[in-house]
């Protein structure tokens, strides 16, 4: 038997840094160039190994906040304290430096454009990321489907990609909502976390059959999974993505 | 607070992706321990382990484990009574 291609095996390649953006005063925005990228779907993410000098490895999983309809490859990381990797990628790394990515992988966290049903978005802190890449392919595809994000921050100034969420948020189709657990800006009276009246005021009902993505810490999911469920959400529409 | 919580299977798709042909962190799995059936994806995973461990959200079961050593790669599938995977 003759095999007429051999199928190679996704494995580690080398990133440069092309760009690095500030976000908040714990976040930053690497911009990658990756020379064999086969393109990504919005929501999946890509595995990042460092190697230290004595040969010690460590390697972390971050989702892509960029829409691949616009060109690029960007991670949006969140220092963790004590965090071997994030700490790298938020202090030290450089315009130019270079780190092993092995991606795009995963098949369940993801939005397509040729989706038709409302598309709801819940995240948590840094777990807007994923969702980001969403809004920004689902305007990339001038799709017409009706997207709500309500992301969860702590204060005004823990909010990652504001400029981008303000215009993203222009378009009529196009719902953003936050919800500060800490700090309220002027004029919004309510502080605390999602919860069941959150839920009910801004989210799709379950009657629109929307397809739902949660990203966040662990708890946050859990919780905001549970909410929906308890809210008539359908189970299987719920997709959730944690980051421990 | 600073006790590291678990991931979920979608964190395992990298290293599952060295592996297997298609991208089983959308597939169904079905636990061999208590015949919970779900994505993979809403599997607890546990990374802090020497390799991954992807656990049963229904009885904490261990379904799958990937280790790697300098020379090989061992995956453990015991735990797993199936994976359902569309013919796409």
């Amino acid at each position: 038997m003759e095999r007429t291609a051999i199928r190679r095996r996704l494995s580690w390649q080398v990133a440069t840094v092309t760009d690095v953006r500030r976000e908040t005063a714990t976040a930053r925005t690497l911009v990658l160039d990756v020379p064999e990228w086969p393109g990504h779907l919005a929501g999946q993410h890509l595995d990042v190994r460092l190697t230290a000098p004595d040969g010690y490895r460590a390697s972390r999983s971050y989702s892509i906040a960029s829409a691949w309809a616009d060109g690029t490859i960007e991670l949006t990381v969140e220092q963790v304290p004590d965090g071997e990797v994030s700490t790298y990628l938020v202090d030290v790394v450089k315009v130019g430096d270079q780190f092993e990515v092995r991606g795009p992988v995963g098949g369940w966290f993801v939005w397509k454009p040729e989706q038709e049903e409302p598309v709801q978005l819940i995240g948590g802190g840094s777990g807007v990321a994923p969702l980001m890449s969403m809004l920004r392919t689902h305007a990339a595809a001038a799709s017409m489907v009706p997207v709500r994000l309500l992301y969860s921050v702590r204060r005004p100034a823990s909010v990652i990609y504001v400029g981008d969420l303000k215009e993203l948020a222009a378009a009529d189709h196009v719902d953003v909502r936050l919800v500060y657990t800490r700090e309220a800006p002027a004029g919004e009276p309510r502080i605390g976390r999602i919860d069941a009246d959150v839920i009910e005021r801004f989210a799709f009902t379950p009657a629109e059959s929307p397809t739902t993505y949660v990203c966040g810490p662990t708890p946050f999911v859990e919780t905001v999974a549970d909410l929906l469920v308890a809210a008539g959400h359908d189970p299987a529409r719920v997709r959730t993505e944690r980051f421990g | 607070m600073t006790e590291a919580t678990h991931l979920d299977g979608n964190a395992a798709a990298g290293a599952l992706s060295e592996l297997f042909a298609v991208d089983v962190t959308a597939a169904i799995a079905r636990c061999a321990g208590c015949g919970q059936t779900g994505v993979f994806a809403d599997t607890r995973l546990y990374v802090n382990a020497p390799g991954l461990v992807a656990r049963c959200v229904g009885c904490d079961g261990v379904l799958l484990r990937v280790v790697t050593t300098p020379t090989d790669t061992y995956l453990d599938l015991r735990g797993l009574t199936y994976l359902k995977l569309p013919n796409e």
